[in-house]
């Protein structure tokens, strides 16, 4: 498979979960996990392009597919928008939760550039915060869609 | 950054600015416990009991120990040998490390098994045969004295019933003479369930018993990094100075995680064992089935008032269900913690309160989930009383506390149990809650619709708007009256100022996502004017930094922010006598503002707090009795409590063809005193704030009658989420504490505490009932409107 | 985090080949495609089965269409693709409304449409959602191809008519014009499974119900129906009246039982009031009114 870009073969059991191939195998720790009944979202990362529950996938299942993970936003030394959206309205207290509330808010940015309130807490309502509160992790979501990256802002100025 | 907007400077001291933490997590390079890998580590993991109650015959684990990858298996007799079998708990009680003769809850362990990974270890477990003689189980708390149940704690010499103590507060006579003559009495019995807190992250441990040099450091999920190792060298005779606990990024706290759990204990044994560090984490059905849990207290509550509301006296009996171990974490006092302070926000005349601890087949705790010790019991106590007295007179909830509430000519205010609150302007609070709320439009809206015409189809949403006031009292605490285990609640912080300008801070407190990075950065920087990004903040490591007994109680600002002020103060101070030197005057000629001393009346004339730490560590000649170098301690021992407070409106829809309950609305004006930085303080209340929501609609720890815990997973334990939740509206009044260095009174646990009852408050208002108990899940308020609500911690047969 | 049992792993190419992985692994084999039933249950070791076959490259199954005068669903749609698509929202806009409060947005992008059905969980709004529209399952082995009603198909909880050796494949729906359905659920929380739900189909003719189909979750409603419900419908006017009589069968008719979700009789009610409503929306669409909203 190819994790954030990167061809990786590795043996591995077929019951070994995606979560634990990341984190234990690959040493990607950012991707972390809350519960066993696949409730909680704390594990969620890009599978092909989409998040997916990393604790319900198994590892064999992810194979010959493309994993984005957290470790993956950060472009070239630029955090993301995402990222930087969540350090600007204080999205993170414990940081928990945070890798997976990024992927999926910058997966839902990449749909939607302008959610609504609504449409941001839709998005995550799979994934549970114990700190926040949510409400500013939505007000990091909303940073992140008024403050579309530098590139994308410069070839806007720039078309005809 | 990406953009052309540049961010705000960040101030120099308190304020608004972006945390430091922050770098790391969002690129997920936080080091959690589970992230922690050393060479050669192996993976333990736990056997529990899947009976509440049973005698153990026999265990078999010769199958488990001949699986290829298992190193070792624990049980009791393992631990019986080496005297570890049991240990103190936080209450002056014992509790097992593993079971000996009897399971006494579902999910107590039993057996540890240590392998190479942790999938050989979960399948290992599965080799282990436990024998059990099942006992009949003791699943009500209201049942536990009865004669003939099971007695539990036969572990117990002579003992012969469920009973653990019994403990009273307030004056008996004079409450029941203002009862006695009281016009109005309104009775009314109410739960507040068995919840849990479930950070995101469970509990886990890496232990690493060195056998060369005989240090063993512990890696942990630990709010109370000191007091866990003073506890592992007083349980286990380890010497202390060959014991480092790390506590390093914690996924929330919420106090679960104050306690030693077994698991530690048994990593550390399996680490002794096979000379090999060991790394247990539980999983989430563990996590929640056997570390502690928050509340469960059973209470009958008396409010007497005259005709016209004013409010005379508070009566209240608990009955407080402990689980099978009486291992509450609150200080040692105070079996029922703060409970006391159920007089809550108003001037009464008497007040009495009596708790009765048992003993029930269960996991044990109580004190957990930011209750700030039963503070949240006796707020939601208070606060349902004073709407069931508005409910009993038909007065507005509103108008009945503003009636009632302390005024401030009154603080400090010595309340009817003892406490002295130490400031506060109550009505102004409330008021600015109902601007906020827009109280009058927000009753006239609901008289509207109540008035409107029933429509054709499904039935319209009874509105519904709820109030709560409360008192915290927080910050633990004077040395004399506040200890756990014999440890006093004083905090000690170190403040160095390097050569170059720079400051490290070395803390005694253990953030789990309060931003104490970036906080204490902003005390010091407060106090001496180097800018935060320039401070370090240390925490979280017993060999580096001061004693003190860590996070929980909202204790943080109140006793660590005290004693890190104080300490910057005396850092300060000192400059100015090296100053002094430097400028070769008299120190009474100096002035201070922000980051320097200057010379009264000749501003040039001055040193900047840099080249004082400069020439601090150069050969200036210092005046008789200072020292060189910068800095400073201090150990901090608050002279009393603090008393934030808040007021909080919510609004509510409630569907009444299902009993779906949906929250329009959240007003909560909180008073923490200044606010260090703004934007983490709203941060804590929005937090606490869903918490709240969670408790009153939706989250419960039950069990049956058989003994089955039922919110053993995220399945049946139901946290809210983005859509539950509405958009927070916050305020705020500053009042600051007259006893506090920087004023400030902490804010971490106001928000769970207020929350619930303004939820539950407004709920009984949408469907005009007087009382139904938490969790209000869509089924209890449909049979609550019919007059028959559930009892919601028990599944009864 | 709990983890699953030692298992086998094969993956499918094509439906054929996952016949006869089927056919040559036997009942000890269990296809996996979204795994959001499947894998939970292996973690805390309630499944244990020895083979794991991998059926997510079977996109052959993955479409929502139009073909031959029905809505024709592969079992491998996955609940968000259902959500999304809008031909199903055309003609079956209950699909979309139960879709909506199934689970949650990362569960959908996984979950399947026949993994659901085939859990036969009997709280699955699915399966609700497919008895109410009376659609039919296509059932393949490797020698034969069969049609079966969700009557058949439901047996019993987590019971379908789908043998060891065979797979679901398809869910056809026939298309029927002057129709109209809606979705109804109570849960405790967004997600959660329903407390109870109620999901509804009318046709009219002429101003009258031709055909009704009420299809329940979660209460204890064999084959997820009440058929007396419906039949009360047939012939009537779509109005308040009918909608209070066929809730009161429903409710009459169902078994729900008491669990930490609610007791029964709430759950009782639930049938009566929730049937109610999605009939009025039901009955409203089918009478081309303005649409209501989505919850």
């Amino acid at each position: 498979m190819t994790v954030n870009g990167e061809q990786v073969t590795r043996d591995v059991e077929p019951r070994l979960l995606l979560v634990h191939f990341l984190r234990d195998d690959l040493g990607l720790t950012g991707t972390h996990w809350g519960c066993d009944t696949s409730n909680c979202g704390v594990c969620a990362v890009w599978m092909d392009g989409e998040p997916v529950k990393s604790c319900t996938v198994l590892a064999a299942m992810a194979s010959g597919h493309e994993i984005r993970t957290v470790e993956g936003l950060e472009r070239e030394g630029q955090l993301d928008p995402v990222q930087e959206g969540f350090i600007q309205e204080h999205g993170l207290q414990c940081g928990f939760c945070t890798p997976g509330m990024m992927m999926t808010a910058r997966y839902l940015l990449d749909r939607n550039p302008h959610p609504t309130d609504e449409e941001i807490r839709e998005a995550i309502s799979g994934q549970i915060c114990r700190c926040t509160g949510y409400e500013n992790i939505v007000r990091a979501v909303r940073w992140a869609a008024r403050h579309a990256a530098a590139g994308q802002a410069r070839e806007e100025v720039s078309a005809p | 950054m990406t953009t052309a907007e540049a961010p705000p400077a960040n101030p120099v001291g308190f304020g608004r600015m972006t945390r430091k933490e922050d770098a790391r997590f969002v690129r997920g390079k936080g080091t959690y416990v589970d992230d922690v890998v050393l060479p050669g580590m192996l993976h333990g993991a736990v056997l529990r009991s899947n009976l509440a109650h049973a005698r153990i015959v026999s265990m078999d684990t010769s199958a488990a120990e001949a699986h290829p990858k298992v190193k070792a298996v624990i049980t009791g007799k393992t631990l019986e040998g080496l005297k570890l079998a049991w240990m103190p708990s936080l209450s002056h009680d014992v509790v097992p490390v593993l079971a000996t003769d009897k399971v006494r809850y579902q999910g107590q362990e039993v057996a540890f098994v240590v392998a190479e990974d942790r999938y050989s270890a979960r399948d290992a477990l599965e080799l282990i045969e436990v024998d059990y003689e099942p006992l009949p189980p003791v699943m009500d708390a209201r049942e536990a004295l009865s004669p003939g149940s099971a007695v539990i704690r036969d572990d117990i010499e002579g003992k012969a019933d469920n009973h653990i103590f019994d403990w009273e507060a307030g004056d008996r006579s004079a409450t029941d003479q203002v009862f006695e003559r009281a016009e109005v009495v309104v009775t009314q019995d109410m739960l507040y369930p068995r919840v849990h807190p479930a950070p995101m992250e469970t509990c886990g441990a890496v232990a690493h018993m060195d056998k060369v040099s005989g240090k063993l450091t512990i890696w942990c999920t630990t709010q109370a990094p000191h007091a866990h190792r003073t506890l592992y060298a007083l349980v286990a005779g380890l010497p202390e100075h060959k014991i480092r606990v790390i506590s390093p990024d914690i996924g929330g706290g919420f106090g679960n995680k104050v306690g030693i759990y077994p698991g530690y204990v048994l990593a550390v044994v399996g680490s002794i064992l096979t000379g090999a560090p060991v790394k247990w984490t539980e999983d989430r059905s563990e996590n929640l089935m056997s570390t502690s849990f928050a509340r469960d207290y059973h209470m009958h509550g008396e409010i007497a008032s005259t005709r016209d509301g004013r409010i005379t006296g508070l009566r209240v009996k608990v009955l407080a269900d402990h689980g099978a171990f009486n291992n509450t974490a609150q200080p040692s006092k105070f079996p029922a913690g703060f409970f006391h302070v159920f007089t809550g926000s108003y001037d009464l005349e008497a007040a009495h309160c009596e708790v009765t601890g048992v003993y029930t087949n269960k996991a044990p705790g109580g004190v957990a989930y930011a209750c700030s010790f039963r503070v949240t019991e006796a707020v939601y106590l208070v606060e349902r009383m004073v709407d069931c007295l508005a409910d009993e007179l038909g007065m507005d909830p509103a108008e009945l506390r503003l009636k009632n509430l302390l005024r401030p000519e009154q603080f400090p205010y010595m309340s009817k149990t003892g406490w002295e609150y130490d400031s506060g302007d109550y009505p102004r609070a409330l008021r600015l809650a109902m601007d906020i709320a827009g109280y009058e439009q927000l009753r006239a809206e609901q008289e509207r619709r109540r008035r409107a015409p029933a429509p054709q189809g499904a039935p319209a949403p009874l509105m519904g708007i709820g109030v709560s006031f409360f008192t915290e009292t927080v910050g633990a605490g004077p040395r004399k009256h506040m200890d756990i285990l014999g440890l006093g609640m004083a905090d000690g912080a170190e403040v160095r100022v390097h050569p170059t300008g720079k400051a490290v801070v070395r803390l005694s407190v253990q953030t789990q996502g309060q931003g104490h990075e970036t906080t204490f950065a902003q005390i010091v920087a407060e106090q001496l004017g180097i800018p935060p990004e320039d401070i370090e903040v240390v925490h979280g490591d017993t060999d580096n930094t001061p004693f003190g007994l860590g996070t929980y109680g909202s204790r943080s600002t109140p006793v660590s922010g005290a004693a890190v002020a104080v300490a910057a103060r005396r850092v300060r101070d000192k400059a100015r006598l090296i100053a002094s030197a430097m400028l070769e005057v008299d120190p009474d000629d100096l002035e201070w503002e922000k980051g320097r001393w200057f010379v009264r009346g000749n501003p040039t004339s001055a040193r900047t707090i840099q080249e004082i730490a400069l020439a601090a560590h150069g050969p200036l000649e210092l005046p008789e009795g200072v020292e060189g170098h910068l800095d400073a301690q201090c150990v901090y021992d608050p002279p009393n409590l603090t008393y934030p407070y808040g007021a909080y409106i919510c609004v509510v829809d409630v569907d009444p063809g299902t009993g779906v309950v949906k929250v329009r609305r959240f007003v909560a004006v909180d008073d923490c005193g200044p606010r260090i930085n703004p934007m983490i303080v709203e941060g804590q209340v929005h937090g606490g704030l869903a918490d709240g929501l969670g408790m009153a609609l939706m989250q419960v720890i039950a069990f049956d009658t058989d003994g089955n815990c039922l919110g053993g997973s995220f399945m049946d334990y139901l946290l809210p989420t983005s859509m539950e939740c509405p958009s927070w509206e916050l305020g705020e009044t500053v009042t600051p504490s007259p006893h506090h260095p920087l004023g400030c009174k902490g804010v971490g646990e106001s928000a769970t505490v207020g929350s619930p009852a303004a939820v539950v408050n407004a709920v009984m208002d949408a469907i005009g009932v007087r009382h139904a108990d938490m969790p209000l899940t869509p089924a209890q308020v449909w049979r609550a409107m019919q007059g028959r609500p559930l009892r919601t911690d028990l599944a009864l047969a | 985090m709990q983890v699953p049992a030692p298992v086998e792993y094969e993956r499918a190419r094509s439906v054929e080949d996952a016949l006869a992985l089927l056919e040559r692994r036997g009942p000890e084999a269990r296809l996996l495609a979204g795994g959001h039933s499947l894998l939970p249950m292996m973690k805390l070791r309630l499944a244990r089965p020895q083979v794991l076959i991998d059926v997510n490259e079977l996109s052959d199954l993955a479409y929502i269409r139009v073909e031959g005068g029905d809505l024709r669903i592969g079992a491998m749609a996955r609940h968000r693709d259902l959500l999304e698509s809008p031909v199903a929202w055309e003609h079956f806009p209950i699909m979309r409304e139960a879709e909506t409060v199934i689970a949650d947005p990362l569960v959908r992008n996984r979950g399947t449409v026949g993994g659901s059905l085939c859990q036969a969980d009997p709280n699955e709004d699915l399966s609700a959602v497919f008895a109410a529209l009376k659609a039919q399952a296509v059932i393949r082995s490797t020698s034969e191809s069969r049609v079966v009603s969700m009557d058949q198909f439901h047996q019993g909880p987590y019971t379908t008519a789908v043998g060891p050796a065979e797979m679901l494949v398809e869910l056809r729906v026939p298309i029927r014009p002057g129709s109209g359905s809606a979705y109804e659920k109570v849960e405790r929380r967004v997600g959660d499974w329903p407390v109870g739900a109620a999901g509804a189909f009318l046709r009219l003719d002429a101003g009258r119900v031709a055909e009704a189909g009420i299809g329940l979750a979660a209460v204890g409603a064999e084959h997820f129906r009440v058929p007396a419900a419906e039949e009360s419908l047939v012939g009537e006017e779509p109005v308040e009246e009918a909608f209070t009589e066929a809730g009161r069968l429903a409710a009459e008719g169902c078994h729900p039982v008491t669990d930490q979700r609610g007791p029964a009789d709430y759950k009782r009610h639930l049938a009566y009031e929730l049937t109610r409503r999605a009939l009025r929306r039901a009955a409203a669409r089918a009478r081309g009114e303005g649409d209501q909203p989505c919850r």
